[in-house]
């Protein structure tokens, strides 16, 4: 697939000064189901677009539970993302012993990052193959972070990540500044408008293949108290925000939905 | 007597101090190999300081506590500062083992460079983080059989919220919104709890400097292990302020008048 | 002649890792509900620490534990159930079964079997099966499920009394009638109350205050004589599950 003479080792630079292995382990990430991520005021959410491998096989696991006040959608390895997640909610329960505080979000997402960081730079070691939305609630309200297997982490007003996701992106950029205000379903609805971007040509979102993440005060069509815990929503409860999506425009030929080429590919040829 | 400070004198009766937070007095005889063994666990304090003392009024909490720290009878340090800030809304204030109690300041200015300075990220630890982890280290050494020698209470405001809690060598905690530690339990808490009770959110702050002040006093006047210099901590919105040392005002007039004891026979 | 014995028989005192706090906890499993309750004072001695320490906690929408003994001991003991139970949800997305967080306590605590957590515990709650059930422990790890049972520092002013009136001891039923299996959830706090109200007038340990936990068995109502003493209900994750509510008395303080 790859013709590259600087990529067999994470710790040699090419001569364009990049680290090869790290930029596969992205590919890894690109690979990976879409998954969106955005916040209003009030409330943080995360939309995932689940596959599965054959008709009569179940869909994959693409949203974990961190604590009651983090929860992650994941793109790329589902393997890596246990162990990550389960580093997470180590570090959630040691804040909880030790302090009797909810981990601060942004430590939270530090710590992972520093942890992929390492297996960029050591020998014998490969990056995680996989990127993390976080969304977290916190005394300074709700965030969205995104995390990727270079070590770094970014916080969004929005963001995707995944197959096709600078699709998502491109809704998102169009209508971000809406968010701000919006409530809970109004949020959901944009986030689902988002996800539906990443689509192939003939699919649609459905109950079975659409996971949504949910942190802040329940909404009008959820059951649950007045909980402002993170909550996963899967299969019929999801049915009333598909109805509320409006049917999609028909992009005009030749519009910004395809993705611009990447530039300066100069020492390696990545085919499709 | 002989040259051993700690062999020095204390009440025989050891029914009101279970944990010794009062130097042990009766030794056992074969010193000579005390320090024969690879490790050394704290059997008991050795500089110690005496009550520590802490109400809830209107704006936030006081503490309050002497400037001694006695080596047996003798009182052996007497400018010493038993209470400590730590960030900016908690203040620390610690009687028993004076060197456990500065290996605990060492820790917990640790823990703040390393959470807050470093991080700055707006998340700061309040009084109650602070006491949670202090118990945490409180607990889990005397799990080792190797205890911090101390009864500290911790107090502080954050978020508009009033914190005051004890924890001490056992990793025993609890809250309330008059405690006192040490002998300061027996003598203090009553007094204390008199005057604050029910009275937590109207209390102003010459009034509660009024109690902490006058209990102080008694303390002075009933315990052997305590002196009349002292400090007091306001934590409020406003943060930590800790006073400088100060005075105790007492009166000994009526000494004259009592009969009865020495040898004095009418 | 100095006294010569201190020589021969070197006095050495240990540090001692434990303390007693006094309190005294109870449960009592009816046929769809469970109380689990605590007194709230926590003292060392002839001293009072405070008022309000409480010694009954809420695990999951169907579980509540009760820890007396050594305060320290029984707190982090509470902590460390609670993480466990964290590890639980986390792998298998439900909370954990009464019967088997009955036998996780009885794995932790045995774990501990040669430094024990200084603890009695009494978990109350409710079955897969929908029944209320009480287990109670020793501090290594010894448990059984049981009707009732009290602990302690009123333990032996309490047991006694709940054995009269829970389990029938020497009484004799009426001719022709027999001893009901399961008391209605109002005659259970009633003896609950008095068993509160009376060891806090002979044991100088109890008092100050008292909470009551009710757990409910799934699509049971609170009966009108209870709902007028105003429980508060705790959320729950489920909402059509089983449902937990406390109730709150003064006790004498002095």
């Amino acid at each position: 697939m790859f013709r590259n003479t600087y990529d067999s080792d994470n710790t040699v630079f090419s001569p364009q000064g990049r680290l090869h292995q790290v930029e596969y382990a992205l590919e890894a990430v690109k690979q990976g189901s879409a998954a969106v991520g955005l916040r209003s005021n009030t409330h943080a959410i995360l939309l995932a677009l689940k596959r599965s491998s054959g008709e009569l096989a179940s869909y994959q696991q693409k949203m974990f539970r961190i604590d009651d006040h983090v929860g992650i959608a994941i793109a790329g390895l589902t393997s890596d993302a246990r162990v990550l997640s389960n580093f997470m909610r180590q570090q959630a329960m040691g804040s909880k012993m030790v302090f009797n505080r909810p981990i601060p979000v942004n430590r939270l997402v530090s710590a992972i990052a520093d942890k992929a960081q390492v297996n960029t730079q050591e020998y014998g070691r490969r990056p995680y193959g996989v990127g993390f939305l976080v969304i977290g609630l916190d005394h300074t309200g709700p965030h969205l972070y995104e995390f990727s297997p270079s070590g770094t982490s970014f916080e969004y007003f929005a963001v995707s990540i995944g197959a096709r996701s600078q699709s998502a992106k491109t809704y998102l950029e169009k209508h971000f500044e809406s968010f701000a205000d919006c409530s809970l379903e109004d949020l959901i609805r944009h986030g689902l408008h988002a996800l539906r971007e990443t689509l192939q040509q003939d699919k649609e979102l459905t109950t079975n293949n659409t996971s949504i993440g949910i942190l802040g005060l329940s909404g009008v069509h959820e059951s649950a108290g007045t909980s402002v815990n993170f909550r996963i929503l899967e299969g019929p409860p999801i049915e009333p925000y598909l109805q509320s999506m409006q049917p999609k425009e028909v992009p005009p030929p030749s519009s910004a939905s395809v993705p611009p080429p990447t530039s300066g590919d100069e020492d390696v040829q990545m085919s499709e | 007597m002989d040259h051993f400070p700690t062999n020095w004198g204390r009440p025989k009766y050891d029914g009101f101090d279970t944990n010794a937070t009062y130097p042990f007095h009766d030794h056992g005889h074969n010193q000579s190999a005390a320090f024969a063994g690879a490790t050394q666990h704290t059997q008991q304090p050795i500089v110690t300081g005496t009550s520590v003392l802490a109400i809830k009024y209107k704006d936030g909490i006081m503490m309050a506590a002497d400037n001694l720290a006695s080596y047996g009878s003798l009182a052996r340090f007497k400018g010493v500062q038993r209470l400590h800030p730590i960030g900016d809304y908690t203040v620390v204030g610690a009687s028993g083992d004076m060197s456990d109690f500065q290996y605990l300041q060492h820790v917990l200015d640790g823990l703040v460079i390393s959470e807050e300075i470093n991080a700055q990220d707006g998340h700061t630890l309040g009084p109650a983080e602070i006491h949670e982890y202090l118990s945490q280290v409180m607990y889990s050494r005397r799990s080792k059989m190797n205890p911090l020698w101390n009864s500290l209470l911790v107090g502080g405001v954050k978020d508009g919220q009033r914190f005051l809690a004890y924890v001490d060598l056992l990793g025993v905690t609890y809250f309330a919104s008059t405690l006192a530690t040490g002998y300061g339990a027996y003598i203090a808490q009553p007094l204390l709890r008199k005057a604050v009770e029910g009275r937590e959110n109207t209390l102003t702050e010459p009034e509660a400097r009024g109690i902490l002040e006058e209990a102080l006093r008694v303390l002075f006047y009933r315990d052997a292990r305590s002196i009349n210099q002292y400090q007091i901590a306001t934590i409020t919105a406003n943060g930590v302020d800790i006073s400088g040392s100060l005075k105790l005002e007492t009166a000994w007039g009526f000494a004259e008048g009592i009969r009865g004891y020495g040898s004095q026979t009418q | 002649m100095p006294d010569m014995s201190a020589i021969v028989n070197p006095q050495q005192r240990q540090f001692n890792p434990y303390a007693e706090n006094g309190g005294t906890i109870l449960a009592i499993a009816g046929a769809d509900f469970t109380v689990i309750a605590g007194d709230t004072r926590q003292s060392e001695g002839y001293s009072i620490q405070t008022r309000y320490a409480p010694k009954v906690f809420h695990l999951t929408d169907r579980a509540v534990l009760a820890v007396n003994g050594f305060a320290a001991d029984g707190n982090m003991f509470v902590k460390k159930v609670k993480q466990r139970l964290e590890w639980y949800r986390h792998a298998h997305a439900k909370d954990m079964p009464l019967r088997a967080i009955a036998r996780l306590i009885q794995t932790m605590l045995y774990a501990q079997r040669f430094f024990p957590y200084y603890v009695y515990n009494i978990l109350g709650g409710i079955e897969e099966d929908g029944t209320g059930a009480v287990y109670s422990f020793d501090p290594v790890g010894s448990y059984e499920r049981e009707a009732c049972r009290a602990a302690g520092a009123a333990q032996s002013l309490v047991q006694p009394f709940l054995d009269n009136q829970i389990y029938f001891k020497n009484q004799t039923p009426a001719q022709g009638s027999s001893h009901p299996a399961h008391l209605p959830l109002p005659d259970v706090l009633s003896i609950v109350i008095d068993s509160f109200t009376s060891a806090t007038e002979r044991h100088i340990e109890v008092g100050d205050g008292l909470e009551m936990y009710i757990v409910l068995a799934k699509g049971r109502t609170l009966p009108d004589a209870v709902t007028t003493l105003r429980p508060q209900e705790l959320p729950s994750s489920a909402g059509d599950g089983e449902r937990v509510f406390v109730l709150k008395r003064d006790l004498k303080k002095d």
